[in-house]
């Protein structure tokens, strides 16, 4: 049962796993959930979604699939078999009409919803599942339409998961980033650092030994700091324009990033590093903080990866006033030296295959300003910017 | 199904949040809970074991924490001191064995609740660590060669602030919630839980205000429902009346330290104050 379920969530790209379906079906069979859709919509979500990121993708699927079944459980009313069969036409591909066929086709299905319904009426009955609606029919606040959709919402304290899935309540949650980072994960793990530093807590046996030694076998205990990950990461993302092609990757490396690091920043720009970066899209307007800030505000300890294609016209580098969506007083090149100067631990990152940049005269601009300090955004590449990082470099342009 | 949470009365829980207790505890899985921080993700596992008449145990987790720290802990230190001043005790290895948390909830009377507390601190291998013990809900103690099975699978709750993503082999072993932040209704329910005589009309500004701040853009930290309750607590030990709460002649709400934690939201706020009486006039 459900497996249809199942397989819709995994095509919606949620990546529900077996042991996840089998707990779901577990969940049902020790009725932890009651039978109304809102309470089932709940333990779906808490048995198959880890991620408040992905509430929103099972929310879609869910009501995609369970569109108009809210109705079943509302006032046992029987079931217009010719309209679900409708929408199961609209809804469901070839495959999936062949499991419900396999399954033992509609009627089978119709049988054990009916025999559900009537389990469901006896809890409702004494039983305080039903959420917030004693005395009154759960719906009675609802209309219909003719197709079986709900109108009109309840707004109350009890928030009705129906609500919630219809609303979409996630979608600012959504990042949409694709899993599969391990491997970006392992080549950054290179980046640690490790030092001993705060509390000396853990036991230095070398050191104890020593000198309990040299004590002539008096003990003494001598303790050291634990070593932690010490490295600092700050990360500026181009994004907007010519870089929409390469966002999986650069949501890879960040979800990576985000996971190995315990101190890092990330900041975006477009195009090309000016007087401003931000750290939020949507309110890049409004908020941006000022690229001498960014360098008065981190250490010249922080690593620096600048991600971005570096495609642009080599104006938007070379010129004042160049960019493309503002007046800069100050060429693109003068802000990424300075840039370069705050952080003499930086590289760059390019989604754009190494052997395509040399057809296109602002990466090798970029690259320039950069001193080589260009890599190609895969695995390979990022073992090479992160021995890079290792080694701190000025721009070449100074001093002179 | 024995186990039924619905909330306490120190603690409003909405009813997805009882429904993903019930079913983690009916169904001996991990519960994982995230959520804005101050949404009361800690004080749940207290709730539950409250409300269900279990003993909590807690185990906060830091940077430093291994994973076998849960489980137990040689002392070699103690054993090495004794060996020195010629104690007894030290030919038994077992004495100096101290037992963790889960070791506690494993050989627990009845059965117990686990709080794994900000398992995001830690480090990233850390949940890997412990997934055989959640699965099997036994570990073995290679120094004496015992096995600790537990006698009651205790109900276990895991907080996470999202510091770090959680590996997915952790997650598909647990059921998750998150925690909304509570709309005004919820809110106005947790208030009147621990504050029942304040007035309605002070409330329902207060309520406003703090709604509003939340909405200010750009602010760093935006407060929390547990800011929130020490705000009141502030405005009900100095007894402000309700009306100096949307005066205009003060730039900030008053007591506004408990609300705001940050000098550049402070800022922020006195900006948009002092804008927002310049529009008036």
């Amino acid at each position: 049962m459900l497996i249809d379920f199942f397989y819709a969530l995994r095509d919606g790209g949620l990546k529900t796993s077996i042991t996840e379906y089998l707990a779901l079906l577990e969940g049902l069979e020790a009725h932890v959930a009651g039978l109304s859709i809102d309470s089932f919509y709940v333990l779906a979500r808490t048995c198959l979604v880890k991620d408040e990121t992905h509430f929103d993708r099972f929310d879609r699927v869910f009501a995609a699939y369970f569109k108009g079944i809210e109705q079943v459980g509302a006032e046992g009313v029987a079931i217009p078999d010719e309209w679900l069969e409708k929408l199961a036409e609209l809804d469901l591909s070839e495959d999936q009409k062949a499991q419900i066929e396999a399954l033992g086709g509609w009627d089978k299905l119709m049988e054990t919803l009916e025999k559900r319904l009537a389990e469901q009426d006896e809890r409702h009955e004494g039983s305080n599942k039903w959420i917030g609606t004693a005395g009154r029919s759960p719906f009675g606040a609802y209309g219909y339409n003719p197709e079986g959709i709900r109108i009109g919402q309840d707004t109350g304290r009890h928030r009705r998961a129906v609500k919630v899935w219809e609303q979409r309540e996630y979608a600012d949650l959504a990042d949409d980033r694709e899993l599969g980072t391990r491997n970006i994960q392992i080549a950054l793990r290179r980046l640690r650092r490790f030092a001993r530093e705060g509390a000396a807590e853990e036991l230095d046996l070398d050191d104890t030994i020593a000198s309990t030694a040299r004590r002539g076998g008096q003990l003494d205990l001598v303790y050291h700091a634990s070593r932690r990950n010490a490295l600092k990461l700050l990360i500026l993302f181009d994004v907007g324009g010519s870089m929409d092609d390469h966002v999986a990757a650069c949501e890879q490396l960040f979800t990576a990033a985000r996971s190995e690091f315990q101190h890092l920043r990330y900041y975006y720009f477009h195009n090309f590093i000016y007087e401003a970066v931000w750290d939020d899209n949507k309110r890049r307007r409004q908020e941006s903080l000022p690229t001498t800030e960014l360098c008065r505000t981190f250490g010249s300890d922080y690593r620096v990866l600048f991600v971005g294609d570096a495609t642009m016209s080599p104006y938007e580098i070379a010129y004042p006033g160049g960019s493309v969506e503002h007046w800069n007083n100050e060429a693109g090149a003068t802000w990424l030296t300075r840039m370069r100067e705050a952080f003499p631990r930086s590289v760059w990152l390019n989604p754009v295959p190494d052997e395509r940049w040399d057809f296109t005269p602002s990466i090798e601009m970029t690259r320039r300003l950069m001193d080589d300090r260009m890599y190609p955004l895969t695995p390979a590449g990022l073992t090479e910017a992160i021995s890079a990082l290792s080694r701190p470099a000025l721009p070449s342009g100074v001093g002179q | 199904m024995s186990v039924e949470f619905a909330g306490t009365d120190r603690y409003v829980a909405t009813d997805d949040l009882k429904l993903a207790v019930n079913a983690a505890a009916t169904l001996s899985r991990p519960l994982l809970i995230k959520g804005e921080p101050g949404t009361g993700k800690t004080m749940l596992a207290e709730e539950v074991a409250a409300g269900l008449g279990k003993t909590l145990h807690a185990w906060h987790i830091k940077s430093t924490t291994k994973a076998a720290q849960g489980l137990y802990e040689y002392d070699a230190v103690s054993r090495l001191r004794d060996s020195q001043l010629g104690d007894a005790r030290v030919h038994d290895i077992g004495n100096y064995i101290v037992p963790g948390p889960l070791w506690e909830c494993f050989t627990a009377d009845a059965q117990p609740v686990l709080l794994i507390d900000e398992i995001d601190k830690a480090d990233v291998e850390f949940p890997n660590d412990l997934l055989r013990e959640l699965d099997r809900m036994a570990f073995d103690v290679y120094e004496t060669r015992q096995t600790i099975e537990a006698r009651h699978r205790p109900i276990i709750i895991i907080t996470s602030n999202n510091e770090k993503e959680l590996p997915d082999a952790f997650l598909r072993r647990c059921f998750f919630h998150y925690i909304n932040f509570p709309d005004k209704d919820t809110m106005a329910d947790i208030v009147a839980v621990h504050f029942p005589d304040l007035k309605k009309r002070l409330l329902s500004d207060a309520l406003d205000l703090f709604f509003d701040i939340r909405a200010v853009p750009g602010i760093k930290k935006k407060p929390s429902t547990s800011e929130l309750i020490d705000w009141l607590k502030l405005l009900l030990a100095e007894d402000i009346p309700a009306d100096s709460l949307h005066s205009t002649d003060n730039d900030l709400p008053p007591l506004h330290g408990a609300l705001l934690k940050n000098e550049q939201d402070i800022h922020l706020f006195e900006r948009l104050a002092f804008m927002s009486r310049r529009g008036r006039r």
